[in-house]
């Protein structure tokens, strides 16, 4: 019976601090994707030819969760199958953010655009706790223009 | 270690390659620590960023591109181009991760 009530105090935080949450950091994130708008990112090898020598590896990573009540919820949703809206948000999220650090990294350096932009996922931790999230990784080579 | 030239491109802008020195690689297995492990407990309750997970994985990707240029330098390398990272989990609690690149001498 404690456990029931317990799982159900989870589910109601998770509905209120998740859903804050998650509007907070999409605000945020629109912000520095504004203030960042000045570093052009391509997934493109191929360069013009008005660059200054050199060029360095920037990267940006974040590891991103989804609250409690959409995990559960998620489990009703497998059982059918179909969109995973939960999950596509925090995809979203984790990689809009990474790009936004990658580019922080790539300002610090005096640089204005990133080349052969990657992006990559990894599950962390995994556990028998289901103390899990999502790794994004953004990675790519920032040159500057002449 | 700040001279030598890490890029993902197969290039480095503005120089010229002369000579390839072949793959050279880092990597670094690191498990979370009890403490960070809670505290993503808590955070998994109300969703958002785990940032011990993050700081964690940045310093193990800093080491593991550390190794590759050390790797590089003792190899006579400059530059090292075409950078790939990859991340695996050995374990629930651990995850390997992985730079490769190729070795090379730029004039």
């Amino acid at each position: 019976m404690s456990g029931f009530l317990f799982g159900g105090l989870l589910l109601i935080i998770g509905i209120i601090f998740g859903a804050r949450n998650e509007r907070k950091h999409f605000a945020q994130i629109e912000r520095d994707e504004a203030e960042l708008s000045d570093i052009k990112v391509f997934n493109i090898k191929t360069l013009p030819d008005n660059l200054e020598k050199g060029g360095a590896l920037v990267s940006g990573n974040v590891v991103i969760a989804i609250d409690y009540f959409k995990v559960f919820i998620s489990g009703f949703i497998m059982l059918f199958g179909g969109q995973m809206t939960a999950y596509e948000k925090m995809m979203e999220r984790a990689r809009r953010e990474a790009l936004i650090r990658m580019r922080r990294q790539a300002r610090d350096l005096g640089a204005d655009a990133i080349y052969n932009t990657r992006i990559e996922f990894s599950a962390v931790g995994e556990g028998s706790n289901k103390t899990g999230g999502a790794e994004l990784l953004a990675y790519g080579t920032a040159v500057r223009y002449s | 270690m700040t001279d030598i030239i890490v890029t993902n491109l197969e290039i480095v802008p503005g120089r010229e390659i002369i000579k390839h020195l072949g793959i050279v690689q880092g990597n670094t297995v690191r498990a979370k620590h009890v403490g960070r492990d809670i505290m993503a407990g808590f955070k998994n309750i109300v969703g958002g960023e785990l940032r011990g997970y993050t700081e964690l994985l940045t310093e193990a990707r800093e080491e593991a591109t550390q190794r590759m240029m050390g790797e590089a330098l003792d190899k006579g390398a400059n530059a090292v181009v075409n950078v790939r990272f990859s991340t695996s989990s050995i374990t629930a609690g651990a995850s390997e991760l992985y730079a490769y690149g190729t070795a090379v001498v730029v004039e």
